[in-house]
């Protein structure tokens, strides 16, 4: 399925300060969004994610390469001039004016008619089920309150591209799960193309159409929350999203070659020396003798729905198994027990690093 | 502390409730003894004067008389006993009203930029420019306006740089003009516009400005729309605090005007001095009042009025 692209940016520079101690928050990123997607921007703090957003608003300038807006150059264009609209981490609602009023101001900065523009915030307070608090001051609202003005206010001038800049962050678990359906109904019903900054994982992958996992300034994965958690490509994709195990091993011609001296099948890589990787829901315990790999119990966590069983192998290295909790919350498993380590087919994945 | 709480109070709760209130009325007497005394007194005995007789060698005799207060306006002619309008008095007035907007409106003008360049500033350099503002404060008044003086009378430095320049070949005339009295009030009333303005700036959230551009905002929009709106107590505030001491101002009318371009508060104190008119002096004063006043009712009532969207 062929799809347009709404927002692409063509290997994006940009470096803070000056000489020496210029410090780059993105170097060198390419990337297509698609048009109608929900596409985040997933990565740990000071990972450029924000930086990247803000290039495409248009507060800040690229030090290198160009940013496009359905085929167009918006590189060098001011905020005012591009058809973006933000909605911000801190909300940034103006204190002076009504809810009503807030929505208002996108369309009456763009010329609208009274009648048209009046419809139109009559229409976004629907949207965000504020009609009634619409002659409010904002700072008479609540935090979920205010961040439904800041999206109102942010999609009524109808922009090709809405920016979502960690808008969540600031509200109480619950809340945050409500808004997290809300904003996917909403990207639904606009069918504007929605670019998200989070730091949270499960946040990310629950919403996203695809996600473009990013850490110091590289994008490191860009995916189907689906394929980043399946088929992370390297270490960090995989650490950072979920819990996962590595595996250290050597290339051989029958498969990989665990530390241990085990030989384990994986998919094909160009590396010799690799880290293998498995998420802690893939592994299977079976009695010692049926097992891929011998190990030894060293610790079990029980957390209620499952149980951690945390276990070496003999050459040391630590592995988890998330089991899921039996009725009885008796695993039978013991501290120091040996038991045998199965690798599902398929469960194993290679690290390009 | 005030009042009962609106669900389900016990009794004891709210006779605590009744005591501390009818408590902090009583500790609030000090202040408003303090208020009668040295506010509305002396208002009442201003008020008084006003309609009663100067005396010979000044004082007031007892006698009620409307004379103080036509004589605001109107002389009285010593053969027909007709008023006619006293354009002096009418210009000493309007000159008040004048010079003190302007320097309102000038001291903004400059002020505003200041306060906002300190407001922008890291957050330790911004003791150090508030500091530079606050320095004019550690002098008396007479020195500094004097050092005006200094600056722009006819051989003062002023003249002489721009003569020295070749420039100019004789002296500027500022000195004893309006301009003078309007440089002396600009300069010793601008920190008290730049400090109110720069406590509503340092609380303006910058974060604004982004929101107001990526709201297709120009410029001249954002500050419209938005910087005015939101810092506008502080220029309410800012404006109050010049315009009310400079239409009753005394020292740099007195000193830069030379005694000819007198202001309302110099002519009040002729009358208390070689005027000997003490009723005239009382009604003056109570009409700068009511001009204060008065400006600041309407002004305040514009400045609040809301900004009307469609």
């Amino acid at each position: 399925m062929s799809q347009t692209i709404a927002i692409s940016a063509q290997n994006v520079i940009k470096a803070f300060g000056h000489g020496e101690h210029a410090v780059r928050a993105l170097d060198d990123v390419s990337l297509d969004i698609r048009k109608g997607e929900f596409f985040t921007l997933l990565g740990p703090s000071g990972c450029g994610k924000t930086t990247l957003l803000r290039l495409i608003a248009g507060f800040e300038m690229p030090s290198g390469g160009t940013i496009l807006l359905d085929g167009a150059d918006i590189t060098n264009l001011p905020p005012n001039k591009r058809p973006v609209n933000t909605v911000f981490q801190s909300y940034a609602l103006f204190p002076h004016l009504t809810v009503a009023q807030n929505v208002a101001f996108g369309l009456e900065m763009l010329g609208k008619s009274k009648s048209e523009v009046s419809a139109r915030v009559a229409e976004m307070l629907a949207l965000v089920k504020l009609d009634h608090l619409a002659a409010r001051k904002t700072s008479q609202l609540s935090g979920g309150q205010q961040q439904r003005v800041a999206l109102a206010r942010a999609l009524a001038p109808q922009p090709k591209v809405l920016l979502l800049d960690e808008p969540l962050s600031a509200l109480d678990l619950k809340l945050r799960k409500e808004m997290q359906i809300e904003l996917k109904r909403l990207q639904l019903e606009t069918g504007i193309t929605f670019v998200f900054v989070t730091h949270d994982q499960e946040e990310a992958l629950t919403m996203s159409d695809r996600i473009g996992v990013m850490s110091s300034g590289h994008l490191q994965q860009v995916g189907s929350p689906k394929e980043i958690y399946t088929r992370p490509r390297n270490r960090f994709v995989a650490s950072f999203i979920g819990e996962t195990n590595f595996l250290p091993a050597t290339r051989e011609a029958l498969g990989y070659r665990l530390d241990c001296g085990i030989v384990v099948q994986a998919p094909a890589s160009q590396a010799q020396r690799v880290t293998l990787t498995i998420r802690p829901e893939q592994l299977r315990l079976v009695p010692e003798a049926e097992g891929d790999v011998p190990v030894k119990i060293t610790n079990l966590v029980y957390f209620g729905t499952d149980t951690h069983c945390h276990m070496s192998l003999p050459d040391g290295t630590e592995v988890v198994a998330r089991l899921q909790s039996p009725s009885d919350g008796e695993s039978g498993l013991q501290v120091g027990q040996g038991i045998g380590l199965r690798f599902l087919p398929g469960a194993l994945q290679v690290l390009e690093e | 502390m005030s009042g009962a709480p609106l669900s389900g109070p016990s009794q004891a709760e709210a006779a605590l409730a009744a005591k501390t209130v009818r408590g902090g009325w009583l500790l609030s007497l000090p202040a408003l003894v303090l208020l009668a005394v040295a506010a509305v007194g002396p208002l009442l005995i201003m008020v008084v004067y006003s309609f009663l007789l100067p005396g010979e060698y000044g004082n007031v005799e007892w006698g009620f008389s409307f004379d103080a207060w036509t004589g605001i306006l109107f002389t009285r002619d010593v053969f027909d006993d007709t008023l006619r309008l006293e354009d002096a008095h009418l210009s000493i007035l309007l000159r008040s009203v004048n010079l003190s907007l302007l320097t309102t409106i000038f001291t903004f003008a400059v002020g505003f930029p200041t306060a906002w360049f300190i407001a922008t500033r890291p957050q330790r350099q911004r003791a150090l420019w508030l500091f530079l503002i606050t320095i004019p404060f550690w002098t008396n008044l007479l020195i500094r306006t004097l050092a005006i003086n200094e600056i722009i009378r006819a051989e003062g430095l002023l003249n002489n740089i721009l003569i020295g320049l070749g420039l100019i070949d004789q002296p500027l005339q500022i000195i004893y003009t309006d301009t003078a009295v309007f440089i002396g009030m600009t300069y010793v009333y601008l920190p008290l516009m730049v400090l109110p303005l720069f406590a509503a700036i340092d609380r303006f959230d910058m974060r604004l400005l982004e929101a107001g551009y990526d709201l297709y905002a120009t410029r001249f929009q954002v500050l419209r729309r938005i910087i005015v709106p939101v810092v506008k107590p502080g220029i309410i505030a800012g404006s109050i605090l010049v315009f009310v001491p400079a239409l009753g101002a005394y020292v740099t009318p007195r000193i830069l005007g030379g005694g000819k371009q007198m202001m309302i508060g110099n002519f009040i104190e002729l009358q208390f001095g070689q005027g000997r008119n003490w009723p005239l002096g009382a009604a003056l004063s109570v009409t700068l009042l009511v001009i204060v006043t008065a400006a600041l009712l309407v002004y305040v009532r514009f400045a609040n009025r809301e900004v009307r969207h469609g």
